[in-house]
């Protein structure tokens, strides 16, 4: 086995970088993949929490690199599946306990023993963010169709273009298909045309994000739900799995039935 | 098409997007631009006639490429030749 390393990041915070992150490592654990988490936001630490795994923190990444513990102390194994981890960040406030090379010698301690590594950026474009591209093979970008969202996702992907990172795949998250159709929100369309770069999913808004982030078990569990399914795809195309873009379009109940009736979308 | 034609926000977010983006990945303020034409105009007026007025510069961009674009119109030169 070798690990395909993947950052996800954003620039702007509060898009969903740690949903998509908890999100995809169980995807992909779903699908029988190993992987390892690692959350690469050191002081703010919140995978942890999203994933349902705060109480068995022991130790975390700093630990790690200053030699208090080996890499497989730090790993926590999920409570579903046996062959998903976490390594936790520090809430230390040094910045800079973890450095581009810390990162790259524990993703290539981890390349051997895993399918997926992924980790989550911090926001920003400073020390925690370069952190957590360093030691990628792959970078995705998440972004919220919002003008905001847009430009700081603009940002890093010329960064990434800059340090020869390749060219990252975007994620759009929180698109509510009913603004779009009413011309108040930028479609997917818009926000590709405007970065540029391939995507690689688009997330509906879907209030079953919420509750599977309070209950610490990410929306690709509940097979009810958008998001999840788009989450899951997104998995399998990150396994190399061609799979159809959701048609988000697609309208339920009475106004639905009356809009296909009248041939107007 | 919808009856009330009133302009959604989604086109008014692309297009300031649009613009905003060229010049948050030039790293040119629309100032500089203007700088930059002045003295544009002053480097091929030492070789050609041209109209200062008409000249046209400005960022263009297709997919991640920027691209800068200036339209300069030449003074008609046939008359100096003629004499």
């Amino acid at each position: 086995m070798t690990a395909q390393v993947i950052t996800v990041t954003s620039g702007k915070g509060g898009v969903g970088k740690t949903t998509a992150v908890a999100n995809l490592a169980n995807a992909l654990a779903m699908d029988g993949k190993k992987v390892v988490c690692i959350d690469g936001d050191i002081g703010l630490r919140n995978l942890d929490v999203v994933m349902g795994l705060e109480n068995r923190i022991v130790y975390d990444i700093v630990d790690v690199i200053e030699g208090r513990c080996k890499l497989k102390q730090a790993m926590i194994r999920d409570k579903h599946y046996p062959d998903m981890y976490l390594i936790p960040a520090a809430q230390t406030r040094d910045k800079n306990a973890v450095s581009p090379s810390d990162m790259i010698r524990i993703c290539n301690d981890l390349r051997a023993d895993s399918d997926f590594v992924i980790i989550d950026s911090p926001a920003g474009i400073e020390r925690g963010f370069r952190n957590s591209i360093a030691a990628a093979d792959r970078v995705l970008v998440v972004t919220n169709p919002e003008v905001s969202a847009v430009r700081d996702a603009d940002r890093v992907v010329g960064i990434l273009e800059a340090e020869e990172k390749g060219s990252p795949r975007l994620i759009i998250n929180r698109l509510n298909p009913a603004l779009v159709r009413n011309n108040d929100m930028l479609s997917a369309e818009d926000v590709l045309d405007l970065l540029g770069i391939q995507l690689i999913g688009v997330v509906p808004e879907d209030e079953s994000v919420i509750i599977g982030s309070n209950r610490g078990a990410p929306v690709v569990t509940d097979g009810k739900s958008r998001a999840g399914l788009a989450f899951r795809n997104i998995a399998k195309r990150l396994q190399g799995i061609e799979v159809p873009f959701l048609d988000l379009d697609q309208q339920s109940g009475l106004w639905g039935a009356i809009q296909r009736l009248t041939g107007r979308k | 098409m919808n009856f009330f034609t009133r302009k959604k926000s989604a086109s008014s977010a692309k297009e300031r997007l649009q613009l905003v983006l060229v010049h948050d990945r030039t790293d040119l303020t629309p100032a500089q631009l203007e700088s930059l034409k002045d003295d544009l105009i002053k480097a091929i007026s030492n070789y050609i006639e041209i109209d200062p007025d008409a000249v046209q510069i400005g960022l263009e961009r297709e997919g991640r490429e920027q691209r800068l674009v200036a339209d300069i119109p030449l003074r008609s030169v046939s008359r100096h030749r003629a004499g």
